[in-house]
């Protein structure tokens, strides 16, 4: 992953993190009632979210490695995301659902949340921080034993 | 004609509040997405911060390999918090009108040196309980909504499609199931 290699990275990530927070609240994605309502079908507007955001981010991802080698700021290769797949993104994937289904919360929209002044939103950061650190324990443990192999990420 | 106007009580039913707004607020976070990976290549997801972040207080060695970049995730997530804040004094509060805008009926609104600030009705155990299974099984399965939702299917990465589609069908059943008990908000 990328060290800072450039005075402009931080700002800019931190500029990123703004129009990305801003377009939770606009969306009102960050209100979990309103995830609650799209994923009971009460209201499918959620769709656009998540859709408007991947058809954007996709022009940039298919069309940036074309027109430039490496980034500015970084010196890094533009790269899709691609991540192996194995059994974890189902297991992950499905615990992760049942948290959202119950919760209506998911981490970034989260952040956005305690923004737009949901304090109580407090409750789930805590329970994410709280569930990743369970995950992490456990990794840690099997990671550490001698005889098992690491490598997944 | 009469199927235009069906067509459009159909529309009307499964989405009540519009799409402008999800619509716009989808391309802003497309757009955050994009800026970060113009300027530095990176696929930024909002889940490995939580990982990231305890890797200051915690010396399991399952959260060092993410000391390299735990300094960016943290100005990444403030920079959300702040877009947050930021939409919260201009158009939650009323200061900056949009046709693309539709407020909604959820939760509450507060007042605050002229300001609105908006909170949860959500039960706090809903949040507790569900948050902790979506920070396990965010960390366990690769990515969250941004970084399978966004980067990765903005990727066409069959595994992070694979990844949404599970997640996504789960929660819809559970949040199906939670309502047909009757626990409401």
């Amino acid at each position: 992953m990328s060290q800072d290699r450039h005075p402009l990275f931080k700002p800019l990530l931190f500029v990123g993190g703004i129009i990305f927070g801003f377009g939770l609240g606009f969306s009102h994605m960050a209100r979990p009632e309103v995830v609650l309502n799209f994923l009971t079908f009460e209201d499918l507007g959620l769709v656009f979210v998540m859709f408007g955001a991947a058809v954007v981010s996709g022009i940039a991802f298919a069309v940036l490695p074309r027109i430039r080698d490496r980034a500015p700021l970084t010196g890094d290769a533009y790269e899709r995301r691609l991540k192996s797949f194995d059994r974890n993104v189902l297991i992950g994937g499905g615990i992760f659902g049942v948290g959202w289904g119950i919760s209506g919360i998911c981490p970034g929209a989260a952040y956005a949340s305690l923004g737009v002044g949901n304090i109580t939103i407090l409750w789930a950061l805590a329970g994410m921080f709280l569930g990743a650190y369970l995950q992490g324990y456990w990794r840690s443990k099997r990671a550490d034993a001698p005889t098992v192999a690491s490598g997944a990420d | 004609m009469v199927t235009e106007p069906v067509a459009l009580q159909v529309a009307a039913d499964l989405f009540p509040n519009g799409i402008s707004r999800y619509a716009v607020g989808g391309l802003l976070v497309g757009l955050g997405t994009v800026v970060i990976y113009l300027g530095t290549g990176i696929s930024a997801g909002a889940s490995t911060f939580l990982e990231s972040t305890l890797s200051y207080v915690s010396g399991q060695s399952r959260f060092q390999r993410y000391v390299g970049s735990r300094d960016w995730r943290v100005v990444f997530t403030l920079g959300i918090v702040l877009g947050g804040f930021l939409f919260a004094l201009t158009v939650q509060s009323g200061l900056v009108s949009s046709s693309l805008y539709q407020a909604g009926t959820t939760g509450q609104l507060h007042q605050l040196g002229g300001f609105t600030f908006w909170t949860t009705n959500v039960q706090p155990w809903r949040l507790v309980l569900g948050g902790t299974l979506v920070g396990i099984g965010t960390r366990i399965g690769k990515g969250c909504t941004s970084g399978h939702g966004v980067c990765g299917v903005g990727s066409a990465s069959k595994t992070s499609i694979v990844g949404v589609a599970t997640f996504l069908a789960v929660a819809i059943g559970t949040a199906q199931i939670v309502a047909a008990l009757g626990v409401t908000p």
